[in-house]
């Protein structure tokens, strides 16, 4: 019986457009979902169960905004939910500092996440949850396949690398060949009926605060050409103009 | 006064180029760095010696930096480094090092750094389609993407001293499983030509591995081509759910130019766009774009390219 745990956090909708308000994003008028990658890593979460047995427990950390993607991943399958209440933005040591003192009170054997959030790239939770553990972790896992131990398929220098992993660890997960299940309509009612575990922690003082947010620097105009024989030019121009070849 | 580290980028047990870019970016922050060469042989430090600008060397020598363990990686660092802001490259693999270290000093990590004012760090969020700027009030670790921060100039000879280390590996490699190709993978390739689904058909892809050969390049694909074809295997994507890749040159074919597309590749620094729609969205987005079929154009392209590289 594994207590399996599956973190998930809710990203505005990839295909949103993101404007500024002052010198902050403003997101009041976007769609909220969860992070693609971290559906590839309820998955995980939901095999590792049908492997091994179990349960398999959902974490966010947010307001109660974010039980939206508690939910969600109820309609998945998961069998129980938890949203670490928290209205400030938290850096990443403040982050993993109550993600870890939550794991840790739930003696689970296996913590999966996505490769990095939808919104900041960065990737750092999981890793940085395992150090704090003390455990195992991969990073990037394209397949997973259960048993005493995990054996984890990542990508590496000039092709990929399985490894032998003791539990308890994180992995985090990229999408591989996996297709995601989509919550049916059991799931769904049972989802809103669901009751989200609230619990609160302390969290440090975070040291990395921000700024400001930008729109990205606008590329100059590039050049452009009718017509495949531009390719000639446009070759010459990549030696002689761009130094890239 | 607390220093700021470099940990060498290393790739196929070598120091890669880019650790001559996170010595400019550490230099931003304000000193000399000391340079961290995790190594099984202290032979490896020398490829960081000739790149000027940092003020020592450490050659961090342990078994552990046979195979890649984020664990016993993050310890055996650790054990060496002085205290400081610690930088590392936007890699995969050193990102994931890099959230390990900071997490085992009860430190911050900021990630995918481009650009750094005073203790102002600014990093693509949302795919790139925004910026954030945070300010550091401690130490931390930061990466640093690569193909952004100009090379600190060759020609140095700073000091090596080899240190021996150790760590608790965690996780064991079973087996490595090359890839059939010889080629690139799109997450190591300093250019990268991709094809979309305007390529027609799977087959046509030959005509950018040909000019990929020609340029010792990688061929990647947009999520359309993995998607409709078998035989594009997910590991060419590039995008959102696919790779984010920072080569010198990427060269869009038959790609609309989606944003979950540009997610992955808009912070290359050349772009090329081949597209037959003259309102491709690529096209925005493109250095040289040009208005063709590829079935138009690559053949020009590579003759071109074939002659020159000749
Ligand atoms: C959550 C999510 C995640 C996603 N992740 C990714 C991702 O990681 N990577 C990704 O790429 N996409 C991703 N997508 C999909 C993305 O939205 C687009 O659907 C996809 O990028 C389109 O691929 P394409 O440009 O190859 O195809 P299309 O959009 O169909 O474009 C084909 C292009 O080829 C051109 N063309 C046709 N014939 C020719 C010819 N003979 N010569 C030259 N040009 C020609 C057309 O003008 C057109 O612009 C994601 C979508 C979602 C919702």
């Amino acid at each position: 019986m594994s207590n399996i745990i599956v973190l998930v956090k809710q990203v505005p909708d990839t295909n949103a457009r993101i404007v500024l308000s002052g010198d902050r994003v403003d997101l009041s008028a976007v769609k909220k979902v969860m992070s693609p990658y971290d559906e590839f890593a309820v998955e995980t979460a939901l095999q590792h169960r049908e492997a091994n047995g179990g349960e398999v427990t959902a974490i966010t950390v947010g307001d109660a905004g974010a039980d939206k993607v508690l939910k969600d991943a109820k309609a998945i399958g998961v069998d129980h939910i938890v949203r670490i209440d928290s209205s400030e933005s938290l850096d990443s040591n403040a982050l993993q500092t109550v993600l870890a003192s939550v794991v840790k009170s739930m003696n689970a054997n296996v913590v999966y996440c996505g490769k990095s959030a939808a919104d900041t790239g960065a990737g750092s939770t999981g890793p940085g949850l395992a150090e704090r553990l003390g455990w195992a972790s991969v990073s990037n896992s394209i397949s997973v396949s259960f048993g005493e131990q995990l054996s984890v398929i990542t990508p590496s220098a000039g092709g990929n690398a399985r490894y032998n992993v003791p539990l308890p660890a994180v992995v985090s997960c990229d999408k591989g060949d996996m297709k995601v299940r989509k919550p049916n309509v059991k799931g769904i009612m049972q989802a809103k009926r669901a009751k989200v575990d609230v619990q609160t922690v302390d969290a440090p003082a975070s040291t990395v605060s921000v700024v400001s947010h930008s729109m990205p620097p606008a590329k100059p105009a590039g050049k452009s050409y009718e017509g495949g024989a531009a390719a000639a030019e446009v070759a010459q121009l990549l030696r002689d103009e761009a130094n890239v070849i | 006064m607390s220093e700021t580290i470099v940990i060498a980028e290393i790739v196929k047990g070598a120091v890669h180029s880019t650790t001559a870019e996170l010595i400019t970016a550490a230099q931003a922050l304000g000193s000399q760095p000391v340079v961290i060469v995790p190594c099984t042989d202290a032979g490896t430090a020398d490829g960081a010696s000739e790149m000027s600008g940092a003020s020592r060397i450490i050659a961090a020598k342990s078994d552990v930096f046979a195979n890649y363990d984020a664990a016993g990686w993050a310890a055996a660092i650790d054990a060496v480094a002085p205290s400081g802001v610690i930088v590392a490259s936007a890699s995969p693999q050193s990102k994931d090092l890099a959230a390990r270290i900071a997490a085992r000093r009860g430190i911050s990590v900021v990630q995918d750094v481009v650009k750094i004012d005073g203790h102002n760090l600014t990093s693509p969020i949302y795919s790139g389609k925004a910026m954030q700027t945070v300010a550091l009030s401690g130490d931390a670790v930061l990466t640093v993407r690569p193909n952004v921060f100009d090379a600190a100039p060759s020609g140095g000879s700073t000091e090596i001293s080899v240190v021996d280390t150790t760590g608790d590996m965690a996780t064991a490699v079973q087996e490595f499983m090359a890839r059939a190709s010889s080629r690139l993978d799109v997450a190591e390739a300093n250019i990268i030509i991709s094809g979309g689904r305007g390529m027609g058909s799977p087959d046509n892809f030959v005509h950018l591995e040909s000019i990929a050969d020609t340029l010792g390049a990688a061929v990647g694909a947009s999520r359309a081509a993995v998607d409709t074809w078998e035989s594009i295997p997910h590991s060419m994507q590039v995008g959102q759910t696919g790779k984010t890749v920072n080569p010198n040159l990427y060269i869009a074919v038959g790609i609309s130019g989606a944003i979950q597309h540009l997610a992955g590749m808009r912070s290359s620094k050349y772009i090329v766009a081949i597209n037959k729609d003259a309102d491709a969205p690529i096209f925005q987005h493109a250095d040289y774009g040009i208005v063709a079929t590829w079935e138009e154009a690559l053949p020009v392209l590579q003759s071109t390219l074939s002659s020159m590289m000749a």
